[in-house]
């Protein structure tokens, strides 16, 4: 199955952090991704810029609505995101539990929804 | 003859393996109960007329996993169960063989699913109830004071989780199980807990939740050797064998020190003592197992006066260091001062006041009012 797994965590302890333990704390990432790949577990994901560089859009009525900031304020903020792919949620929690961030963060995990298949378009009339 | 006695029986005793089991072969909580449910109702009319088979349970599983086929096939279009659509030859299912260690291991696989960290902690304790102990969803309602409704819902909730998020039927390995496990003694403490404080209605205590804790308990302890799981079935049977000695005839409790102590369960003593002795030969020793060796102290001494509280203020002393709670802290003050004397809980329990959680917690401020009142402060004990 494949699960996303969605690490938060409060970007003020980051921000705390010395040159050197960010340094090691990505370092650290890096090699964690480096076992998902040997393993076969990792599918995708990505580290995030701060969350005050996001950016909403909503459409109302046809209206395109562009606001600063993150869906919501939240205690701790989304870092980044890893889509894994394990054999049940037990692995998968197992995975995200060695995900660095979980030790200072929270990393939820998801099971991922397919998307139905595309809608036979029926004939075509010219 | 006339089975249905033997049925019912049988009902009782096996429905929770053949569920169990079957859940494992036809992976889906849903289908296992209907294909169970048909496999009893087969036997009803097959076994009077065509006798009862050499082993009852192995015939329930074959039929219920036949008749699952037909269940599969009937409800093929829907979608909740097209992940379990197959090719006709996949429905040649394996020849079910009789093991006992896989039918063991599936009654600890459907403990384990029902009681994951990742559902709801009241769902778990309703899913538990429903499936391992095998109570209707009518009878775990009103166990736990639910709407049947709201329990019903938990139940699909629970089951849905279980499905959508693919939590898997099976025991934990080796080295996943010490994190598991203390969650599965949880669940049964909290079913014991709900039926044995309980404090509205009729009577204090819910018979039957505090026998269901202990019946799942045992089963634990015999699926799973493990000191922890000794540990909580000794407390709950020396806390359950209390139990006609702890409320008077208004249905009010009677604190510890004034129950007569003629009125407890010495059966139950004798069973709790014994599991507290296998769970001692075992190290570490766990925070349940120091719980039942205190609730041993006290199942022993002929009163209060004559308990043992040193041995009890050292065993508080070593669950503090394990889980380091104002609430323990509070019960080592209370046997400090039955060992030495109430002026030296007071000073222990004062040390106390800061903390925040003790202050708002009842038991504080009554084992206070009754040190004062042992120590002769009438008036600063009101």
């Amino acid at each position: 199955m494949k699960y996303v797994a969605l690490v938060y965590y409060q970007e003020s302890l980051i921000n705390a952090m010395s040159e050197q333990a960010w340094h090691d704390l990505n370092q650290e990432c890096v090699a964690g991704v480096e076992r998902l790949s040997a393993h076969g577990h990792y599918l995708a994901g990505q580290a995030l810029q701060p969350v005050d560089t996001a950016t909403t859009v909503r459409k109302r009525n046809g209206e395109t609505l562009i606001a600063d900031g993150p869906f919501a304020e939240t205690k701790e903020q989304l870092a980044g995101f890893y889509l894994l792919d394990a054999h049940d949620l037990n692995e998968a929690l197992q995975l995200a539990g060695r995900i660095p961030p979980a030790r200072f963060g929270t990393i939820e995990v998801r099971p991922v929804r397919e998307l139905p298949p595309r809608d036979n378009p029926g004939p075509t009339y010219y | 003859m006339h089975n249905q006695p033997l049925i019912d029986q049988l009902y009782r005793q096996q429905s929770r393996r053949v569920l169990a089991t079957l859940i494992r072969l036809l992976g889906d909580f849903d289908l296992a109960e209907d294909a169970m449910q048909e496999a009893f109702v087969a036997a009803v009319q097959q076994w009077p007329t065509e006798g009862m088979p050499d082993d009852p349970a192995v015939w329930l599983i074959r039929v219920g996993q036949r008749r699952c086929i037909d269940q599969i096939r009937r409800r093929r279009t829907s979608r909740h169960y097209a992940h379990l659509v197959m090719p006709e030859e996949a429905f040649e299912w394996a020849a079910f063989e009789w093991q006992d260690p896989s039918i063991e291991d599936d009654q600890l696989r459907l403990l384990f699913i029902c009681c994951h960290p990742s559902l709801a902690m009241a769902d778990r304790i309703a899913l538990t109830l429903r499936e391992m102990g095998g109570l209707t969803t009518e009878q775990v309602s009103s166990a736990l004071l639910q709407k049947p409704a709201t329990l019903a819902q938990r139940i699909v909730r629970a089951k849905r989780k279980i499905r959508d998020a693919g939590i898997p039927y099976e025991v934990p390995d080796a080295t996943a199980l010490p994190e598991r496990l203390p969650g599965v003694l949880w669940v049964i403490y909290l079913i014991f807990n709900e039926g044995y404080s309980r404090s509205d209605g009729e009577s204090v205590v819910d018979v039957s939740l505090a026998a269901e804790a202990i019946r799942l308990a045992e089963a634990l302890a015999r699926l799973l050797p493990s000191g922890e799981a000794f540990g909580l079935l000794a407390l709950m049977l020396l806390y359950d064998a209390r139990r006609e000695a702890r409320q008077d005839a208004e249905g009010e409790l009677i604190p510890l020190e004034e129950q007569d102590r003629n009125r407890w369960d010495r059966a139950r003593i004798r069973d709790g003592l014994a599991w507290l002795e296998r769970a001692l030969a075992l190290s570490p020793t766990g925070p349940y197992t120091l719980q039942a060796s205190i609730a041993a102290v006290h199942a022993q001494a002929p009163s209060a006066e004559a308990t043992d509280w040193a041995r009890i203020v050292v065993l508080y002393e070593a669950l503090y260091r394990q889980q380091p709670s104002p609430i323990i802290a509070l019960n080592r003050a209370v046997a400090v001062a039955m060992r030495d004397s109430p002026a030296a809980g007071l000073s222990l329990l004062d040390a106390l006041a800061s903390h925040k959680q003790i202050v708002n917690y009842h038991l504080f401020h009554a084992a206070r009012a009754d040190l004062l009142r042992r120590a002769g402060d009438y008036t600063a004990a009101r």
